[in-house]
């Protein structure tokens, strides 16, 4: 059972409780594989300590062009009219690669009538994997200046799915709406939408249950530091969406406490210090898996 | 010999468009014939990613060897120096006044990118 956390606003909670829940299910003897597909950033391993002693490098094929081929063959520009994302793009009787901009499709080879275009490999980041602890490990780290997680996230996804039929998957999607978390909930069976309880993360948590629903994903909220603005009702009947509307069910409401924000600022797992919240992610974790199960059969 | 201006509508009297890439359109002047032209640069501006590479596209095509524009970006630039267009910055105004400023040659010429 593979399951994705995401959330709509970045800093919802989403690697606390993706960590938390990973951790408790490998306690309780299921074999767990926690992959770090928020590849902009990821920050589980400054919780879960992996020893990473894999490491792979990440290409995207992108083309190259044989310039003395193109001219004999009068520079058609076909290359440019195939790419949707201006990585190829013919100017005049100049044909630029961006290569920044390819997503690797390969169509501008496909257009290309002269064989004028061959596909390199370009880098644009690396999984790092290994073992945290009884969790299986994989993380995905996009090089600085690089616009294309949507493959790193692919390998860390791939590296994930050798995995042991009984067992669970946890993946730390990338917050937002966009082509890296799609890529990062796509195939899973169900996925744990982290809802920050504040009318900016309501607002963005409703347009992520939009998209899920769009992908045809089984979904369930946590609302996650829920506190007296948000128990009184405010927030959520304005922005909460699809939650509101009772299409997505509530499986916790998680209030905010300052004891929680300060073992995750130390850099400690808030399951490790924090009882109460130890106790909410058990029981959540329950849940979850309930209501997964359920789902997916 | 052509000029692309970035511009927030068409004609002379509209005001120069500070950004390239994502400019609303490029009025396209003949310097020979005196005819303008408007090319449209909606598909840029709505566009995710390669805005500038697009733009630049729209003004080769339109036949252009100058472009006045705002802030131009790194790709763009790139995307306009490979296809031999120079590139002349300027703030404000009507798209009528950027051309008579670079015409009496006091624009300066682009040649790193500027956002």
């Amino acid at each position: 059972m593979r399951i994705a956390v995401a959330s709509g606003k970045g800093g919802a909670g989403k690697t606390t409780i993706a960590t938390s829940l990973a951790v408790i299910a490998a306690e309780r003897g299921l074999t767990t594989t926690f992959l770090d597909c928020d590849v902009e950033e990821p920050n589980g391993h400054l919780f879960l300590h992996p020893a990473l002693c894999q490491k792979q490098v990440v290409n995207v094929p992108v083309p190259q062009l044989d310039e003395k081929t193109c001219r004999d063959h009068g520079v058609c520009g076909r290359c440019g009219q195939a790419c949707h994302f201006s990585a190829i793009v013919c100017l005049g009787d100049v044909v630029v690669v961006n290569p920044d901009l390819c997503h690797g499709c390969g169509a501008c080879i496909l257009a290309c009538p002269a064989n004028a275009l061959k596909e390199v490999p370009h880098r644009t980041g690396v999984v790092e994997s290994g073992q945290a602890g009884a969790l299986r490990f994989a993380q995905g780290l996009l090089d600085v200046g690089q616009a294309m997680a949507s493959p790193v996230i692919r390998r860390v996804k791939e590296w994930g799915a050798q995995e042991v039929p009984a067992g669970l998957t946890i993946v730390d999607a990338p917050p937002g709406t966009a082509c890296p978390t799609v890529e990062a909930v796509r195939g899973s069976d169900f996925v744990l939408l982290v809802v920050e309880a504040t009318p900016f993360g309501l607002h963005d948590a409703a347009l992520a249950a939009d998209t899920l629903e769009a992908l045809g994903v089984r979904a369930a909220a946590v609302l996650n530091r829920v506190d007296r603005f948000v128990e009184a009702g405010r927030g959520i009947t304005e922005f909460g969406g699809a939650i509101l509307r009772g299409t997505m069910p509530v499986l916790a409401r998680i209030p905010a406490d300052r004891q929680v924000a300060e073992a995750y600022a130390r850099g400690q797992m808030p399951i490790g210090v924090v009882p109460r919240f130890r106790q909410a992610m058990e029981r959540l974790l329950t849940r979850l898996l309930e209501v997964a199960r359920r789902e997916a059969a | 010999m052509k000029v692309a201006i970035s511009a927030s509508e068409p004609g002379m009297s509209a005001s120069v468009d500070p950004r390239f890439g994502r400019a609303h359109c490029f009025v396209v002047i003949d310097l020979e014939s005196g005819a303008l032209a408007t090319s449209d640069n909606t598909i840029s501006q709505s566009a995710a990613h390669g805005a500038g590479i697009q733009a630049a596209k729209t003004v080769v095509e339109a036949g252009a060897r100058t472009v006045i524009t705002g802030k131009v970006g790194p790709k763009a630039l790139a995307a306009l120096q490979a296809a031999h267009v120079d590139v002349y910055q300027c703030s404000g105004g009507t798209v009528q006044q950027a051309v008579e400023r670079w015409w009496k040659g006091s624009l300066t010429k682009v040649t790193a990118a500027t956002v």
